[in-house]
């Protein structure tokens, strides 16, 4: 809202800065977010009568104007507006000004014909928004005489508008009085409302305005007031300029005056033209089902029994209550008598009325936060007394269904001071509430039984008025303390710890991590070989390209890679932690936490979405293929401190993981190069190199090689045991074993073999060379393990290095067929 | 008509025998193309009675779509062997890799004489540590919750009943799963408070850090998917002091000695008093009445905090008068951008690895 400073000095003397005013004004919650001054005393520019205006004899688009200053004389002016006519008092910026944009003015020939100054519209002068085409700012008659200041003609001082953004729980400051009574109330000041003078013409008849029955509870107070001779009506100049400064539009006298009310009080209304009324009369009640209005604004609105109409006495509807009037009896320049509507309505109504329709008005505004319910009854003495004098009022009928009962709240200083940390003294409290119109009076020791204005409907509530005793307060005078209280542990928990030990083993082993967008599309995954049937899709997505929720990292990180990839990037490693989704298909699959922690239990349905953190590794470049992530692999199960972990053979499907059966299926993963992450026993992920097609579809070079781990279950791997074992003191003996077995026989299956057989004596046992040679073995390799023996207690005979020997060859050939090579 | 049936026979046989690729797309003239038997029967219609070229031509017709449907399935058939050799050609014993990066073999140890790459950690990750770690120091725990909500968490149960105006405030990503707008993106981490004191009863000093979401058009300062962090303390006697207080000393750790917060009302459903709070602008210190980060006013406004609204206790089933308590929030991303003075949040999204390989 646009709050001009010279409107709300009209109830509290308030001085000072702009800035320190803006500044007061953000310390109570009144957003400031401009600050605009405005009215500069616009020297050199007069009022000047227009005597005649002349068609310029060599130009279509400028006319000549001759204008009198007062001195009688016409002095000529070429004007590229045509909307003024002989007799208008005009602004006219005299040879010489300078304009507030920083143009000036002198003599000059256009077209060959003299201009002596230029004639100003309304935004030339800051006196008022542009219009749709040039209009020269036509003065009202008889304002003053030619050749005065205009700035003096118009009273003009210089102002201050402040762009305020009200909170929507702060209805009371939807108008000047609102805002100009908090403001007294922080800075100390007196604040009042000038009471309009009420004076009733016996001779206007009194409104007939009536509430039906079944609109009582969207319906709380109806007031009707007519008022005759609104054509006569002498509307001061203030109203307008205030009006245009508050940035509202002036239309014409009567509407000008009841935006000013709204403006100025926080009270919508709205004045009809009674004989353009059906039935000279108003009525309220419920819209028909499938009714129709007509709104101000052109468009035709269809109602539900749900929405609250303003109907004439013949029944036939003539605005949506509390929104926006219709427009049959609409004002118009020849209106000469009004029936004003001053009324009250139930905010729940207006808001869901509102929001249906899609329709925003100030009065919606207002309405759908909460008006206060008296404030009608100086709402219209306000609006007649604008009007002038010789506009003459009737009586007005008011009509009420609920009479509210103002709160009460009780106040314990105590309390006050618990929750704001202050030490307040006990009346303290009611004071600074008493200057928002708060009533407290003591109830008990340091107790106060508190009355709430009926402006503020916000306050229901003991701490609703901590609140507002804090903001008089100022937050600022809080003192700062810290909580005290006893050591209590806390710090990460171990799923937490484990994730940043990924992100640092990832990193120093060369991966960037990135962050991708937790949306995507179904041709995103069918891209990267993935089904989107599981995927979560969004009812309201910002586009289809983003409508499903991510059921893996992999097309993020392939389209991060890309993005690089296109940037020359050459070789790159990137891993991504974040959450995936998925919707299981089947009912009552069981839900997985994902190491969600410190959370309460899920409800209902979102328990049955599947949410859950994966890691995902991804690399390309020209010497990368499927050992990178066999390799990234083991930099995390060693950093990890894993007990178990390996690569076995995959098989979609075996273990129930959540990664590959949806991989293996939507053609994904590289056949021949494809594997199971195992921790502990139990699959923890996939691992291998993507299917040439995926990397040709995202225009990758070479292999892609690529890790993706379901979070939880690899942090909850059994990890190593910390029990302490001496390196032996004892020299070891190494032997080397290269054994010819089937390829269908897994290295890490002869390694395990390996291992057991030599028992307790083997330190180490570690693949050092692979080996085909087609010629020699087909369908075999040769694989050449080393051997460290060593005991801890002694050094080792031949005889024992001997036995161990044997034991491992006759358990590998036993095994898998193995043979010793050169055997 | 058994013209065309041989036609098509002899077609079957030729297209099912050839044995690759390259021998199907050999045949396929000679089976129903330009040299097929089809052709040549096509060629006599010209010379026949309309009802015999009729009947003659439906027969040609059929066959030829049998001979094309026949041909399609070979084509596949033989493809799909092709990318199972070309796929076993391939085939890798990945734990022989598993094994040769053991320590004690070969190549692992010729590796070590490589020069060693080093990765980044994302800016926001590091950033988001670092908060972390501040807020661990204090005493607080690091709690997460889901990404995907139930209205209950988001909304209700922080003092947002059903068509509650404060719910405009947030632009919220509805999924299609269940009641029309129960399920959603969660649009702050507030909801994982409700998590919290759902979950146990105080005390509560926690922190959570976490994605959220909102239907805000991409711009150099939103993104629709952005980092959030929370705090919520719940404990007996915890006022708004200790909420000024708090954010004092984490603005101190985090952005240094000498920044400060400072609070102004506000207004939000779950908390009761509200406030925004402004940090010391961390670019000119108040000093620089042109600055383009506070305006030249000194302080850039951060987040949103207050003392917790006594109906969200009484919605989670903590006694609002033994307890009192305080949570804020702000964004993480926001944080990442003042640290570095990035203008443009959207370059945390793209992954350029000359973006991210600066932190």
């Amino acid at each position: 809202m646009r709050a001009p400073l010279s409107w709300l000095r009209d109830f509290t003397p308030v001085e000072g800065t702009s800035a320190d005013i803006a500044r007061t004004l953000s310390f109570l919650g009144l957003v400031v977010e401009g600050t605009e001054v405005v009215g500069a005393p616009l020297p050199g520019i007069v009022v000047a009568r227009v005597l005649a205006t002349r068609p310029h004899p060599a130009a279509d688009r400028i006319q000549l104007v001759d204008v009198d200053l007062g001195d009688g004389e016409a002095l000529q002016i070429c004007c590229g507006a045509f909307n003024m006519k002989p007799g208008d008092l005009v602004p006219l910026a005299t040879i010489g000004t300078v304009m507030p944009s920083g143009l000036p003015i002198g003599r000059r020939k256009l077209r060959g014909e003299w201009s002596n100054g230029m004639l100003c519209s309304a935004p030339e002068l800051s006196l008022g928004p542009e219009g749709p085409e040039p209009a020269i700012y036509i003065l009202p008659p008889g304002l003053s005489s030619p050749g005065e200041p205009v700035a003096e003609a118009l009273g003009l001082s210089p102002d201050v508008v402040f762009d305020l953004e009200i909170s929507p729980n702060r209805s009371d400051c939807f108008s000047m009085v609102g805002v100009a009574r908090d403001l007294a109330a922080a800075l100390g000041l007196p604040f009042s409302i000038p009471g309009p003078p009420y004076a009733v013409a016996e001779d206007v008849a009194p409104a007939s305005v009536a509430i039906l029955e079944d609109a009582g509870e969207l319906c709380w107070r109806f007031t009707g007031t007519v008022i005759e001779e609104v054509d006569k009506a002498d509307v001061p100049a203030f109203v307008r300029r205030r009006l245009t400064l508050a940035g509202m539009r002036s239309i014409n006298p009567v509407v000008d005056v009841s935006n000013y009310v709204m403006l100025e009080l926080g009270q919508p209304n709205h004045p009809y033209d009674i004989d353009r009324l059906g039935g000279r009369g108003l009525v309220v009640r419920r819209a028909g089902a499938g009714e129709a209005i007509v709104t101000l604004d052109g468009t035709a609105r269809r109602l539900t029994p749900e929405d609250c109409v303003i109907a004439d006495g013949e029944g036939v509807g003539v605005g949506i209550a509390g929104i926006m009037g219709g427009a049959t009896a609409e004002i118009s320049s020849g209106t000469t008598a009004v029936l004003l509507e001053v009324a009250n309505f139930n905010p729940q109504a207006v808001a869901a009325t509102g929001k249906r329709l899609g329709l925003l008005s100030e009065a919606r505004t207002r309405f759908e936060r909460g008006v206060d319910p008296e404030v009608a009854g100086r709402a219209i003495s306000r609006f007649v007394e604008l009007l002038g004098p010789r506009a003459r009022r009737g009586e007005t009928t008011d009509v009420r269904t609920v009479v509210q009962e103002r709160a009460k709240i009780f106040l314990r200083t105590e309390r006050v001071n618990l929750v704001l940390g202050t030490s307040l003294s006990p009346n303290e409290p009611a004071e600074l509430l008493s200057r928002l119109g708060f009533e407290a009076v003591p109830n008990g020791p340091s107790t106060y039984e508190v009355t709430v204005p009926t402006w503020r409907p916000d306050c229901e509530r003991e701490v609703d008025l901590i609140e507002e005793i804090a903001r008089i307060y100022g937050y600022e005078n809080i003192a700062r303390s810290l909580p005290r209280r006893s050591i209590a542990p806390a710090g990460l928990t171990d799923y937490q710890k484990g994730r940043r030990r990924v992100r640092e083993l990832l990193a120093g082993a060369g991966a960037n991590e990135a962050w991708t967008s937790s949306f995507l599309s179904g041709a995103d995954l069918a891209r990267a070989g993935l089904s989107s049937s599981e995927a979560l899709a969004l009812e309201n997505p910002l586009d289809q390209a983003q409508g499903l929720l991510r059921t893996s990292l992999l097309p993020g990180l392939l389209d991060a890679a890309r993005f690089n990839t296109e940037r020359q990037a050459g070789a790159l490693s990137l891993f991504e932690i974040g959450s995936v989704f998925r919707h299981p298909s089947e009912e009552g699959q069981p839900a997985r936490s994902g190491g969600r922690v410190g959370t309460g239990p899920q409800t209902g349905l979102v328990n049955s979405i599947l949410e859950w953190e994966q890691l995902g590794v991804l690399a390309v470049g020209l010497d990368v293929d499927a050992t990178y992530a066999v390799r990234a692999w083991k930099v995390l199960a060693g950093g990890l401190r894993l007990q178990s972990s390996a690569v076995e053979p995959f098989a979609a499907g075996g273990s129930g993981s959540t990664l590959d059966g949806a991989m293996a299926a939507g053609g994904s993963l590289h056949p021949g190069r494809r594997a199971l992450a195992v921790a502990g026993g139990y699959e923890v992920g996939v691992l291998g190199e993507l299917a040439p097609a995926v990397s040709a579809a995202y225009d990758l070079p070479g292999r892609v090689a690529f890790l993706l781990l379901d979070l939880a279950p690899l942090l909850g791997a059994p990890r190593q045991s910390w029990a302490a074992q001496s390196a032996s003191r004892y020299p070891a003996a190494d032997i080397d074993l290269a054994f010819v077995v089937g390829d269908d026989v897994p290295a890490a299956h002869l390694e395990a073999t390996v291992r057991e057989a030599a028992g307790d004596l083997a330190e180490a046992v570690a693949l050092f060379s692979v080996w085909r040679d087609g010629s020699l073995w087909a369908g075999r390799r040769s694989l050449a393990f080393r051997l460290r023996l060593r005991a801890p207690d002694r050094t080792l005979t031949g005889a024992e290095v001997a036995e161990v020997r044997d034991r491992v060859v006759a358990a590998a050939s036993v095994a898998h067929g193995a043979e010793l090579r050169g055997a | 008509m058994n013209d065309v049936q041989s036609a098509l026979e002899k077609g079957r046989a030729l297209i099912m025998e050839a044995p690759s690729l390259e021998a199907l797309r050999a045949v396929e003239a000679e089976a129903f193309g330009k040299r097929s038997e089809l052709a040549a029967i096509t060629a006599t219609l010209r010379g026949r009675t309309p009802d015999e070229r009729r009947e003659l031509g439906k027969a040609l017709q059929d066959a030829r779509e049998d001979l094309d449907r026949i041909y399609s399935e070979r084509l596949a058939r033989l493809e799909a062997g092709l990318a199972r050799e070309r796929a076993a050609s391939e085939r890798l014993d990945l734990s022989e890799a598993a094994g040769l990066f053991s320590p004690g073999g070969g190549p692992l140890a010729d590796l070590l004489a490589q020069p060693l790459p080093r990765g980044h950690l994302h800016l926001v990750t590091q950033v988001r540590e670092e908060l972390e770690d501040i807020f661990v120091s204090m005493g607080f725990e690091v709690a997460e919750g889901p990404e995907v909500e139930d209205d209950w968490h988001n909304f209700e149960a922080l003092n947002m009943p059903p068509h509650h105006p404060a719910r405009g405030m947030f632009d919220t990503f509805y999924l299609k799963a269940g009641p029309p707008q129960s399920v959603l993106l969660r649009t702050h981490t507030s909801p994982v408070q409700v998590r919290l004191m759902e979950s146990r009863q105080p005390p509560i000093y926690a922190v959570a850090p976490g994605r959220c979401f909102r239907r805000d058009t991409p711009d150099a300062t939103h993104l629709p998917v952005f980092h959030q962090l929370e705090a919520l303390v719940v404990d007996e006697g915890i006022s708004m002091s200790h909420l000024a207080g708090a954010l004092d000393a984490f603005t101190n750790a985090f952005f240094g000695p000498g920044r400060h917060a400072r609070l102004r009302p506000s207004f939000f459903p779950f908390t009761e008093p509200s406030a925004e709070f402004d940090v010391t602008c961390w670019v000119c210190d108040g000093r620089d009445p042109n600055c383009r980060t506070c305006s030249g006013s000194g302080w850039v406004e951060l987040g949103g905090c207050g003392m917790v609204d006594p109906a969200v206790f009484q919605a989670v089933g903590v006694d609002p008068e033994r307890y009192t308590g305080f949570a804020w929030g702000f964004g993480i991303d926001r944080l990442a951008m003042a640290r570095t003075g990035l203008a443009d949040m959207r370059d945390l999204l793209d992954n350029d690895l000359r973006f991210i390989s600066q932190f």
